[in-house]
């Protein structure tokens, strides 16, 4: 499979989540479309590291290379885990003071 | 067309509509289980790879405990789906057309590098995916940055606290 299809598909991904925080109002899909981008990250990492090992295997058979890629996108899914937790926290937070979660409250700091 | 093009074909589009599906559903629940969907082809993406630790790690973790966390949250505030404030038609266009220009830059200039024309990805083969040699990269070459993560973990969860505390 050519590593261009795999580099298209998460560009779309990618671009789907762009839009999406672009459009939305709402704070918590706002936060999922977030989640969608770093996911088609994760996924082209992934696909580089196959490629990466797909050349080194040619060259020597018992070869480790590209298993860094996958460390760090298990290090992203750890981030991003922390990160839900702060971010809904947040939400819920300021969803008990506005009644509200639409994110067109959050332009107080303007002021 | 073998199957494994078949596989990847199929796996893409439904990762490609479903997230699509998760923009346009008026429903904020809708659009959770949504993105569960979009979830589970990636992680079928990830098994296609040969990646299987990361694939059922992206199915525990992001399927299984973030959404899960966001349904919570979602039914916890009780949003009717009929309040929920919609942008103007020209602000949803315009972030449509810069969305789409970003897209199209992107994929010139992919077009244009030579360095990825002719590379291949290994798709079914090869033994890094799995947990062997992940586990031991993780706990030889990774194991200060794996220890550092359990504090990021600690403080997440104080920091969770004390705002859900005030």
């Amino acid at each position: 499979m050519p590593i261009e299809y795999y580099i298209f598909l998460c560009l779309t991904l990618f671009s789907i989540g762009v839009i999406g925080v672009l459009t939305r109002r709402n704070a918590i899909i706002v936060f999922m479309c977030i989640e969608l981008m770093l996911n088609a990250v994760n996924m082209l990492l992934v696909a580089f590291s196959k490629m990466n090992y797909a050349t080194a295997q040619t060259i020597t058979p018992n070869t480790t290379a590209g298993i860094d890629a996958q460390i760090f996108v298990f290090f992203i899914m750890v981030v991003a885990a922390a990160e839900v937790s702060i971010g809904l926290a947040i939400i819920v937070m300021i969803y008990r003071n506005t009644h509200s979660i639409d994110i067109n409250f959050l332009n107080r700091l303007k002021n | 067309m073998n199957i494994l093009e078949i596989l990847f074909f199929a796996l893409s589009a439904l990762a490609i509509i479903s997230a699509v599906m998760v923009l346009i559903s008026k429903n904020p629940i809708h659009s959770v289980l949504w993105l569960i969907l979009v979830f589970f082809a990636i992680s079928g993406h990830y098994i296609l790879l040969n990646a299987q630790f990361l694939a059922i790690v992206n199915i525990i973790v992001y399927a299984g405990a973030i959404m899960v966390l966001f349904l919570f949250v979602m039914m916890l505030m009780n949003v009717k789906k009929d309040k929920e404030p919609q942008k103007q038609l020209w602000v949803k266009l315009t972030g449509v057309i810069a969305g789409g220009s970003f897209l199209t830059l992107l994929i010139a200039l992919v077009k244009q590098n030579t360095s990825f024309q002719g590379r291949d990805v290994l798709l079914k083969d090869g033994s890094i995916g799995l947990i062997h040699p992940l586990g031991q990269a993780l706990f030889t070459d990774f194991v200060v940055p794996f220890e550092i993560s359990s504090v990021l973990f600690l403080s997440a969860m104080v920091g969770a606290v004390i705002i859900g505390k005030k």
